[in-house]
């Protein structure tokens, strides 16, 4: 790697490089230990070489050219959570006949494929700040789209699916990268007022009630999705997503309790008025009794069977291809973390965790070191994204909380997950490079006249706060 | 079909593999500090910087805020350690009798020893002397800033 001046912060592509290599033979790997002659056969772990490796070139690349300077490591991780996903679909595929494997494969490689294109033409991640209020449109749109007739979908009571030329799609996996990138947008323009307006009382400030408008249409636009897709992991998937970001955006404990207490009144609605979200709450207090376990309709057997291939697997697992995960009903989608923890154990799922929270903690790497309220606020809400789905998902498999349907980022099989979860990859790499870029000296002469301290921005919050006051439009508020 | 042990050890070679990924991407993130790099290198060149030019500068922050010219003058209010909002409006800390003010004028937060003026936004621009201000910006005591027609001052 050439370095072209001594304080220049390094690329690190070159470390990319190697633990993408890495990265992309862990699939060929367990796709090979799971069934050798098989393997040899149908040459499904040549095709997942094939075409992960492609995909991360081209990511690798684009990123060689547009973001030299973006994080080293989210493409590998990323590639890896893929990577082991993939495996176990196809060895699913192998005992229950299905075809999930080939169509994860072909996502895989159509989102690196976005991903790397959006990586491509993005470039800045500021740009989305300018579709701040598109995306919330588009949201709305996303998340009505399943509702119209002939185009909706509804499979297992969910109504969350859209059928185009004979394949699904699921809009709302889309819906929850416009939804962080509006409460970004809008959170960084609005902070400031919904932090320091309002009355105090004692230590507590409390909001003024217009500032209140965004979390109740979060409320409404989460309880719609409850109410009308039925889909409990969406609606708290959204809620959660709001939540976080105010939070991060604010630092105020008030707002948060504030949402618990949102959470705490839609809860009590939904478990009295709604039947499904009664089920799984009930499936999930009595699992274990037998009348629940054998209940045809909102029984808790996918969870017990989970527990039981997890009880199974202990801590070193049963190895690929060894462990009946298929006896779990959805065992490659919603349940592939129990299919995971069945076949590498307590020591393969650890890792799974860890590569997650790499990742998670690489989102908020990139988030402390951009500079900008918005990109600050984008990156930490998609790690938050992924952390509290990875709750929902594996505290649900685990019994920890009820369990609710929602895919495990990058592993589950199903394209619209997977495609949201690249193009987040996208987003988190355009902003690590704007984190770790060194000033360009364009850049530097313009901020220059603004600047009237040592030519130097100041750092953190300060900073944070500059670039804000910069967008605000004038308010209206003015009287001349 | 392999034999017994070879299974078995491949079945503990795949775990190590991942382990062992894991600890590679560890130790490199270990070492990399380049997003702190440019923020830790200029640093105390700042911090020697703004020592050197204002040695007489107490280090602690402003305590007071001024009213030197408009409808108020003289009056005078305490500064905590909390940020606080100037302008029209009547349920912000500095509520300023000035037409030319808008309701959320300005903002002063404290940061470090020194305070930071910054503009919401206003119609008619916050100045620091001639300035007018477009980000965040340090104002130091005895250093006159403008609102609408009011021009306020810190004292230490």
């Amino acid at each position: 790697m050439p370095k072209s001046a001594p304080d220049r912060p390094r690329s690190r592509r070159f470390t990319e490089f190697v633990l993408t290599l890495l990265a992309v033979g862990l699939a060929p790997a367990a796709i090979y230990l799971i069934d050798p002659e098989a393997a040899v056969q149908n040459r499904m772990w040549l095709q997942a070489l094939i075409v992960q490796g492609a995909g991360a070139l081209i990511l690798h690349l684009v990123m060689y050219l547009r973001a030299r300077y973006a994080d080293p490591f989210i493409l590998p991780l990323a590639v890896a959570l893929n990577g082991l996903g993939l495996a176990m679909i196809y060895r699913i595929d192998l005992t229950t006949s299905n075809n999930a494997g080939a169509n994860q494969l072909m996502w895989t490689g159509l989102a690196m494929v976005i991903s790397a294109l959006l990586l491509f033409f993005l470039r800045d991640h500021k740009a989305l700040r300018s579709i701040t209020y598109i995306s919330l449109a588009a949201s709305f749109l996303l998340l009505l789209l399943p509702l119209l007739p002939g185009l909706g979908l509804e499979i297992n009571g969910a109504r969350i699916w859209i059928s185009v030329a004979g394949r699904t799609f699921q809009p709302g996996e889309i819906a929850k990268i416009t939804l962080a990138i509006f409460f970004a947008g809008y959170l960084s323009t609005h902070r400031d007022l919904i932090m320091l307006a309002g009355k105090r009382i004692g230590p507590v400030r409390l909001p003024r009630f217009k500032d209140l408008a965004p979390m109740f249409i979060a409320w409404f636009v989460s309880l719609a999705v409850l109410v009308f897709q039925r889909d409990l992991g969406s609606a708290i998937l959204f809620f959660g997503i709001f939540l976080s970001m105010l939070f991060l955006a604010t630092g105020s404990i008030t707002w948060v309790a504030l949402g618990l207490l949102f959470v705490g009144a839609g809860g009590a609605l939904a478990y009295n008025y709604i039947s499904h979200v009664y089920y799984r709450i009930n499936s999930w207090v009595h699992a274990f009794d037998p009348e629940v376990y054998n209940q045809p309709l909102g029984g808790s057997g996918q969870i017990v069977q989970g527990l039981f291939g997890l009880a199974s697997g202990g801590l070193f697992g049963r190895g690929w291809g060894n462990g009946r995960p298929d006896l779990v009903a959805y065992s490659n989608s919603d349940m592939i973390i129990t299919a995971l923890g069945e076949e590498l154990g307590l020591f393969g799922l650890a890792a799974i965790l860890m590569l997650f929270l790499l990742l998670v903690s690489r989102g908020f790497r990139a988030a402390m070191g951009t500079p900008d309220a918005f990109g600050k606020l984008l990156a930490a809400g998609f790690s938050a994204l992924i952390v509290i789905q990875l709750f929902v998902v594996i505290g649900g498999v685990t019994r920890l909380i009820p369990l609710t349907g929602l895919t495990t980022p990058f592993m589950s099989a199903g394209g619209s997950s997977l495609l949201s979860n690249w193009v987040i990859v996208a987003i988190l790499l355009a902003i690590s490079h704007t984190a770790r870029a060194p000033h360009l000296v364009d850049d530097l002469e313009e901020l220059d006249s603004s600047i009237d301290y040592e030519g130097q921005e100041a750092e953190g919050a300060t900073s944070l706060i500059s670039r804000i006051s910069l967008t605000n439009r004038p308010g209206g508020e003015g009287r001349e | 079909m392999a034999s017994e042990i070879t299974v078995t050890a491949l079945r503990f070679a795949f775990l190590a593999l991942l382990w062992l990924f894991i600890f590679m991407v560890l130790t490199a993130s270990r070492r990399d500090l380049g997003i702190g790099r440019n923020v830790r290198s200029s640093r105390p060149q700042v911090e020697e910087a703004a020592q050197v030019s204002a040695p007489a500068q107490p280090p602690a922050r402003a305590s007071q805020l001024v009213v030197l010219e408009g409808a108020q003058a003289g009056a005078l209010m305490r500064l905590g350690d909390q940020p606080v909002t100037i302008g029209r409006s009547l349920d912000i800390e500095v509520s300023l009798q000035d037409d030319y003010a808008s309701g959320r004028h300005a903002r002063l937060f404290p940061q470090g020893s020194r305070w930071f003026l910054e503009d919401l936004g206003s119609t008619n621009g916050t100045f620091l002397g001639e300035q007018r201000l477009t980000r965040a910006t340090p104002v130091e005591v005895g250093q006159p800033f403008r609102v609408g027609h009011t021009t306020l001052q810190l004292r230490a």
